[in-house]
């Protein structure tokens, strides 16, 4: 028998398609791809606190609000696809800010190791991914003098000025 | 309304075309009677005392705590962006940050606030003399359907509260005017939504916290 002759007889007597397996069918696609977004949403509530003390990941325009309804195949795909999207974006960021600040603290450690190779250089401890406002610094010992002997050091900042100032100077007597 | 369903939270109905789609998705309620009362100091020694449990830090990890996820990712499925249409949980933390505090607006909206923030999970009050016997649920609206009887129609297929003769809220959203629960309301139809991913144990807890307050006063 010819491949042809195999063909159609085979499509004469193929098993129509029922409309309840296609439904079924349907129902656990959009189930599956439910299930992937909760996935994503959790992974992206993860990147969302990872990414926080680097700077927090970049604005996302929010759309229009709308009202809750049941989403078709098509319209949970794109959920899905817009998810994948913002996670693929958020790693990103993560991932460049830690390359950041991995080449800052291998500065610092430079900085410790020979300060008088590096005078004057300065590295935040927000760019270490650290909290707080101090900066790591190489400063002259003992001012004038120590710039003129070569006594070079890394100081780290005190922080944070306080939020009102130091008030008003006590008047003189 | 039966005495059974004044004691404890009663389950509402799911459409099961809904249920289909979301089998993990409940609705509870309960009634409770409603004395118009002033904020006793209780509640807002009880405000004050979660205002000081929020912190910057605290608000930024409930991105990665399992209910404010579970509703997060709800919303997406049922076509809300969280980014946009804030959860309850985290509309309420970020209000608290702005304003350095919880602040008591009401007997009423407190227990409704602390239920929320105490358990993740938010609780709406209806007038419960608007509510059929037949209880709450959750369904899809129907062609021409309105919320409330001024509002526009509602589009076919959303997500509404509704019993069996009328819409009452949007799902997560707008209760319809006069459903709501008033200076003049002397039954309260408290009801809560729970998504899949959320025990229905807080469900049932967050009612009751606010029924105990609603109660108490």
């Amino acid at each position: 028998m010819s491949l042809l002759d195999q063909e159609i007889m085979e499509s004469q007597f193929a098993l129509p398609v029922r409309e309840a397996d296609l439904v079924g069918d349907e129902l656990a696609a959009r189930r599956s791809l439910r299930a992937q977004i909760s996935r994503l949403e959790r992974e992206l509530g993860d990147a969302f606190v990872t990414a926080y003390p680097m700077g927090g990941l970049g604005e996302v325009p929010a759309p229009r609000p709308a009202d809750p309804r049941l989403l078709d195949l098509g319209e949970l795909e794109c959920v899905r696809d817009e998810l994948a999207e913002r996670l693929h974006s958020a790693r990103m960021t993560i991932a460049e800010r830690a390359d950041i600040q991995e080449a800052n603290r291998l500065q610092l450690e430079r900085m410790l190791l020979d300060p008088a190779k590096h005078r004057f250089a300065r590295v935040a401890c927000r760019d270490l991914g650290e909290p707080g406002c101090g900066v790591w610094q190489v400063r002259p010992r003992l001012g004038l003098i120590g710039m003129l002997m070569g006594w070079w050091q890394v100081k780290l900042s005190s922080g944070c000025p306080l939020p009102g100032g130091r008030g008003p100077c006590p008047r003189p007597g | 309304m039966s005495e059974d369903r004044e004691l404890g939270a009663a389950p509402g109905f799911i459409e099961p075309r809904v249920r289909a789609e979301f089998p993990g998705l409940a609705l509870a309620w309960i009634s409770v009677e409603c004395r118009t009362a002033g904020t006793p100091r209780s509640v807002k020694q009880r405000l004050q005392h979660l205002s000081n449990r929020f912190h910057g830090a605290s608000v930024v990890a409930m991105r990665s705590q399992p209910i404010p996820q579970a509703y997060r990712s709800f919303y997406r499925q049922v076509g809300l962006d969280p980014e946009a249409t804030r959860i309850p949980s985290e509309a309420a933390a970020v209000k608290r940050l702005l304003q350095g505090g919880f602040r008591s607006t009401g007997l009423l909206s407190d227990a409704l606030l602390i239920a929320l923030v105490e358990t993740g999970v938010p609780v709406w009050a209806l007038d419960a003399d608007r509510v059929e016997a037949s209880g709450l649920g959750i369904r899809t609206s129907h062609p021409g359907e309105r919320l409330g009887t001024l509002e526009p129609p509602l589009a076919a297929g959303r997500l509404v509260v509704a019993d069996a003769g009328q819409v009452h809220a949007i799902l997560f959203g707008a209760v319809a005017p006069g459903h709501e629960a008033g200076a003049r309301t002397s039954r309260i139809a408290l009801f809560t939504v729970g998504v899949p991913g959320v025990p229905g144990i807080h469900l049932e807890e967050a009612l009751w916290v606010c029924g105990e307050i609603l109660g108490s006063a």
